[in-house]
Formats: structure tokens, sequence, C-alpha cells
């Protein structure tokens, strides 16, 4: 006997994909670039502490040359889409492999973050559309100056339920993260009794990190600390 | 001790089923579980009822017949043992306590508290084996294997196919039983010439069958009568994505 990939088994990518391992697969190494933008993103924001200069002059670096914003851009909405598209194709997976529920089901041992990812998410895409159009198209924003990030900033989150938006959608992000930072490794294969604690602790202080660093921005405004 | 039960009755996998409620008197706490529902049963048959149909077998928790949900919990609250070792002394007087079947599109009901569990050895049929010269019987020890890989490969070895991960996954993933069983095999040297296949056929199986995938929340760890560990299922797909993307 030889050992041959069986007809049902193509070595495509396509069959691939069609594996519930392949769509774990695609949503990790996508989560893993969305988990690299929004530290980065964070740690951009925080140089409105720096004062006006600082932080615009870091937005004009961003935009030196067209291409490669708009590379970045691509890649960062390639990411989202297929993170998106491809939970949706599980999530149907997930309604379709249990169409009768229990009556009582009990969670012993799973973290809240983990069986809620399909509520944070939904809550983070409603939300990167939100930002996208209040602070980057200015669309939504009531007193938007192209270019002027610290004005645009302080004023729209000087708006307190603006404020209050972006501080849930934080909290969202923070629970999808201490789920997702640890267990896209071991959806990549990266499991092992000695690193997994630590990949957990890992998710959880970068998820406080990048939550706290970023709330801390509508806060500072609302307290008056940025003005 | 008096129990109130609610048990999913179904006829057949025909029947839509409903949860029916029985009172439940002089419970002895030193009876397993099973053994109370076999007294449930006496009690039925004497009225001329139809008794509820459970699967078990070794009633000593290592044949993985038996199993079925708990108050929502897959055999039961307590840790590391099937429906079978759980004993009713971990119940209280007046405990209510609802009785479901394992909930799978891949596990239809056949009857009450009995599911169909082809779907699993389905998986097995694909890849779960290993191609061996028959004959005369080889010399011990004539394959070293590591001490770490061959423990490994026990702690893999020890799912008895139950499906109690399926039960208790949200997604209803058979991942844990997969991984399992696809580690067991990969771990030993005599697994290797069929790993890539054997993950890839396993796993496509797996799919086939309408498992869902795994969200790594570790359900399936938590009930798993033999406490197979979540890390075999970042080994299969260790396993598995090197067969995919990287095997000629």
């Amino acid at each position: 006997m030889t050992a041959t990939v069986p007809a049902n088994a193509r070595s495509s990518l396509a069959s691939f994909y069609d594996s519930v391992i392949g769509k774990k697969v695609v949503m990790a190494v996508t989560g893993l670039i969305l988990f690299g933008f929004v530290v980065v993103h964070m740690l951009g924001n925080l140089q409105i502490y720096l004062g006006p200069q600082a932080i615009n002059r870091y937005a004009e670096l961003l935009r030196v040359s067209p291409g490669l914003l708009w590379g970045a851009r691509l890649v960062l909405l390639g990411a989202v889409g297929l993170h998106i598209l491809t939970a949706l194709q599980l999530a149907k997976r997930k309604m379709d492999a249990r169409p009768q529920g229990y009556q009582k089901y009990t969670p012993t041992t799973s973290s809240y973050a983990s069986r809620t990812m399909l509520w944070s998410g939904p809550i983070l895409a409603a939300f990167i559309v939100y930002h996208l159009l209040h602070l980057t198209v200015g669309s939504v924003h009531g007193d938007f100056r192209e270019m002027q990030v610290y004005h645009n900033v302080v004023s729209g989150f000087r708006v307190i339920p603006v404020s209050i938006a972006y501080i849930v959608a934080m909290a969202a992000l923070g629970i999808h993260m201490h789920h997702g930072v640890w267990s896209l490794f071991q959806s990549l294969g990266v499991a092992h009794p000695r690193y997994t604690p630590l990949l957990k602790k890992f998710a959880a202080a970068a998820a406080v990190v990048v939550v706290a660093g970023n709330i801390s921005i509508p806060v500072s405004v609302m307290l008056g600390i940025l003005k | 001790m008096k129990l109130t039960l609610h048990v999913w009755r179904q006829r057949s996998s025909q029947d839509s089923g409903r949860m029916v409620r029985y009172e439940l008197a002089d419970v002895n706490p030193d009876m397993s579980f099973l053994e109370m529902l076999d007294v449930l049963n006496e009690q039925l048959l004497s009225k001329g009822e139809e008794p509820v149909a459970f699967d078990h077998d070794c009633r000593e928790g290592i044949c993985g017949s038996c199993g079925f949900v708990i108050n929502g919990v897959a055999h039961g609250p307590q840790r590391g043992t099937t429906v079978c070792q759980l004993h009713m002394r971990h119940y209280h007087d007046g405990d209510e306590l609802y009785l479901e079947p394992w909930r799978a599109a891949a596990f239809p009901v056949v009857k009450d508290l009995v599911v169909d569990r082809g779907a699993l050895d389905r998986i097995i049929a694909a890849g779960g084996f290993i191609s061996v010269q028959t004959g005369a019987a080889p010399d011990g020890n004539a394959i070293p294997v590591p001490k770490g890989n061959a423990d490994m490969a026990m702690d893999a070895a020890q799912c008895i196919g139950c499906g109690a991960c399926v039960a208790a996954c949200p997604n209803a993933s058979a991942s844990l039983f997969t991984a399992a069983k696809v580690s067991h095999l990969n771990l030993l040297p005599q697994g290797q010439p069929e790993k890539a296949d054997r993950v890839l056929k396993m796993v496509v199986q797996a799919n086939e069958e309408l498992f869902g995938s795994c969200t790594n929340i570790g359900e399936c760890t938590s009930v798993c009568p033999k406490g197979i560990p979540l890390e075999m299922i970042a080994r299969m797909n260790r396993d598995y994505l090197s067969a995919a993307l990287v095997r000629r």
C-alpha cells in the first residue's frame, strides 16, 4: 500500500481552507496581524500626550508615501475582511454542528472572553467603521479639520456619548484580545505546558495595556487633562 | 434521598422528543448514577412504561459506552470520570437533575439518552491505524521509543471515545478526540510512515461528519474522563499544517 493523499484530501489551498483547522489558521494569522496593528496604533495614539505638534507630525509621517500608506491599509483591510469572512463561516459551521441545543448548559472552565468572541467581534467591526468615519474620514465628526489630529481627537472626545462609545468598544477589544492573543498560537500548533501559561499571561497583559493606553485618551479629554 | 429527574425521552430518531419529569424516592447514596437509573427503569417497567434507554457496558469507567449530560455538564459534576463512576453521594436530598443526550449534528439521537457515535468510528477508520508486517511477533524493544514520546502517546491513547468532548464543546467539535487519536500514533515510530496521510484523512473525515471547529476554550479537556490535554489539539494542528502545506 502506498501512502497517497486521498481524493477527498486535495493538498491544495482550497481544501486547506475548507477544513476547520485551515480556517482557524486563517483566523490566527489575520488575528496576529491585527494584534500587531492595535499595539502600534496604541503606541502612536499615546503621542497625543506630547502635544499637538508631536501627534500632528506623526500623522504627516504616516502619510509621507501614498504607496506605503495604501499598502499598509490594504494589508489591514485584507486581514479584517478575511478575519470577518472566516468568522462568519465558522459561526455558520457552529450552528450546523449543533442544530438542537441543550436545555441546560453549564460551562465548567472556559473564560467569559472565550465564549463571547462572536459578540466582542461584531462590536469591534461596528466600532472600526464608526472610528474610521469619525477620526479618519471625519464625516460623523462635528468639527473635523483635515490633518489636525490633536484638535480632532480632543474636540471629538468632548462629546460624552462619543467617548463612552469608544470606551465600551475598547472593553470589547480587551475581552477579544484576552482570548484571541493566546488562542491564535494554539490554532497555529504552538502549545507547550511550559510556554502556554506564559502566553495566556502575555495575552491578558497585552489586552490590559492596549485597552488602558487607548481609554486613557478619552478619559483625559473628559477630565480636561488634554485640551 | 429524594430526587427530581428531568429526562430527555425520544422514542426514535424520527420522534421529536421532550423532557419528562420523574420523582424518585429513596435513592441510596452508595448507588452509581447508572444504578439510580436502573432503579428508575424498574419502577417504570412495573408501571408498564417504557424504560429510559442509555448506553452502558463495563460500568467501571474504561469502555467509553456511557455518557450523557447532567445539569449541563457532560458526565456530570465529577472531573475525570465517566457517568458510571459518578455516585449519588455527590447529590443532596431534593436535587433536580436534567439528563440530556450528547447534542451534535454528527451524533443523531437513537433513543432517549442514546446517540449514534458512528462518526467517531469513521474518523478512526480514516486513519487511526498503522500498517504492520504480519507473521512472527517482532522482538520487544526492537524499535526504540523516547520516554517522553511514549508517555505522551500513552496520555493520548487513554481516550475511550465516549464523545463527551463533542458534547461539552459549544462548537460541537471533535477536535480533542481526533487530536488524541492522531497524536497517539503520530508520536510513535510505528506511526511515522502514515503520519501525514493520517492527519489529513482524519481531519477531513471529522469535517465531513459535520463536527465544528475548535475555539480553544477548554470545555472538552475539562469534562474528558481521561483528562486528554488541550495541547493535543495544537499538536494535531501542527501535524495538519505541515502535512497540508509543507508535504511534497
